[in-house]
């Protein structure tokens, strides 16, 4: 039954992919790129991890690739057209291609399984996640909570010159 | 029965339980609406089908099946028939972690009256409403129509103004309660009307406004209908479809009403809970609660409705205005305040 679904999610996840790469139509694109966000949240339901495969929805594929799609269509461009590849890009991309999935095959055919046996019955719930972030992981929350504010209060400022 | 097979069989027979409900008050809403419009602008409304027209949503349904379905030729076409699909399962979806009913005992086993109970269903329900928004975007874009357009631009930009308003109003209720499980929130609400979210057992009435405000947004209803602002935008997002494609639009609208209806319901209005004690047990006690639900979701609905044939729409600023310096900050004392009121024992469950 697991099987069957991480099959089915891995399927739908590298179709989605494929299909950002092969468009040339930048809201298609958009499109199938929240979709293949909202495909990832299903790995993290099958893995137990429910908060995070929620979060991965309503922020991902909900507020972020909604504010994306927003921008692409407000700007209204036409089908893309990609500019004259060199000579030498042309011949060097497959190259690397290759080199990588050479790498990533030898990866993939050394490693083991992790074996990290089996989770407790309440992983992933928001009970336990909260618990975690504010008693073993709270300077690292707090730090990163300061440093997200920071980044905000930069935007607002680049972007409005006069306040 | 293995516990296996009949977590399934009763799982589907309560999904068809909610889905037939859910579609069933779609297709009386519709009637609802035009009747009660037609009282407060002192006409009739439809009155010629059936007696008092009550067959009018089925002469509809009809005549939608039996129209020529149109795509436009500029059209996109595969985002175009997807675009009402994904309206239509979003809104559908967030309705499956409502709980409709309590635990009913039924062939020697207990049975929670909800599609899903999960520990975070509430979460559920906000990733349902998140996603639903790219049925309208959808619609609107692939539609290649500038009304079309510029509908679906607006409502993108306000359904993620006010989604991040309503979270937060619900916040309140999630900190009172300690847990994201709608039917938990339910059981907590138990007892005399008082004990419920809104008033003295969640002190959660500022949340209740802020969220009722919000789902009107995110519905797109008056005072809050920019989309589809006939004046402006024919039909906004979904001007150029036309036969069962705009049916299934209009029957997401009128499901996403009943879903946000039926959350605020659960979280601050007690849910199934009758609110006064019963001498009542057993079959008598369930369905009576059940009924409890469904008429606490019916005076919402007429909420919707009568507040849409009541006041004007604002405009785009206004909209944003109230949104973002509005709703936000409200809704982020809400927070502030419910977190006190829970760090010195004054709520909490």
């Amino acid at each position: 039954m697991e099987m069957l679904a991480f099959f089915v999610l891995a399927v739908l996840a590298v179709a989605s992919a494929l299909v950002i790469l092969t468009r040339r139509n930048e809201v298609v694109c958009a499109l199938s790129l929240a979709f293949n966000l909202a495909s990832i949240a299903g790995f993290y339901f099958l893995l137990g991890a429910q908060f995070i495969g929620f979060l991965q929805i309503i922020v991902y594929a909900g507020a972020i690739m909604v504010l994306i799609v927003f921008v692409i269509m407000l700007l209204n461009l036409g089908e893309e057209r990609y500019p004259e590849r060199g000579r030498i890009q042309g011949w060097l991309a497959p190259v690397f291609a290759l080199v990588f999935a050479v790498i990533l095959a030898a990866v993939l055919w050394k490693s083991e399984p992790l074996g990290l046996g089996e989770p407790p019955s309440d992983f992933g719930t928001v009970a336990v996640l909260g618990r975690e972030l504010f008693s073993r992981f709270f300077y690292p929350f707090e730090v990163i909570s300061l440093l997200l504010v920071a980044a905000m209060i930069g935007a607002v400022l680049l972007a409005k010159r006069r306040i | 029965m293995s516990d296996f097979t009949f977590l399934i069989v009763s799982t589907v027979v309560k999904l068809g339980v909610a889905i037939g409900a859910l579609m069933g008050s779609v297709a009386v809403m519709t009637w609802v609406e035009r009747r009660l419009s037609a009282v407060i602008q002192f006409r009739w409304g439809p009155n010629r089908v059936g007696p008092f027209g009550l067959f009018q949503p089925v002469a509809d349904g009809v005549k939608f099946i039996m129209k020529e379905d149109i795509i436009p030729a500029s059209a996109h076409k595969p985002i175009f028939i997807l675009a009402p699909a994904i309206a239509l399962i979003t809104s559908l979806t967030a309705f499956s972690v409502i709980p409709f009913g309590p635990i009913v005992e039924l062939f020697g086993r207990k049975i929670p009256l909800v599609v899903v109970n999960m520990d975070g269903g509430i979460l559920l329900a906000f990733a349902a409403t998140a996603l639903g928004v790219y049925g309208i975007v959808m619609g609107g874009w692939s539609s290649r129509s500038k009304y079309s357009l510029m509908g679906s631009l607006r409502s993108s930009a306000q359904m993620v103004s006010y989604e991040l308003s309503m979270g937060l109003s619900v916040m309140g209720v999630i900190l009172v309660n300690g847990t994201l499980r709608p039917f938990q929130i339910v059981e907590q609400q138990a007892g005399w009307f008082w004990n419920w979210n809104v008033f003295l057992g969640g002190w959660q009435l500022l949340g209740f406004i802020l969220f009722v405000v919000a789902i009107f947004a995110e519905t797109n209803r008056l005072p809050f209908d920019l989309p589809e602002a006939e004046q402006e935008l024919v039909a906004g997002y979904h001007t150029e479809y036309s036969s069962m494609k705009f049916a299934m639009f209009f029957m997401a609208e009128y499901a996403a009403m009943t879903t946000a209806s039926a959350l605020a319901v659960t979280l601050f209005l007690g849910g199934w809970q009758l609110g006064i004690p019963v001498p009542f047990e057993g079959w008598v006690l369930w369905i009576l609660q059940v009924g409890a639900f469904a008429a606490k979701v019916v005076c919402f609905l007429f909420l919707f409705v009568w507040v849409r044939w009541t006041l004007p729409r604002f405009r785009y600023d206004q909209l944003m205005n109230i949104g973002w310096k509005g709703l936000l900050p409200l809704s982020l004392l809400n927070v502030l305040v419910s977190a006190l009121l829970v760090a010195f024992d004054v709520v909490g469950r």
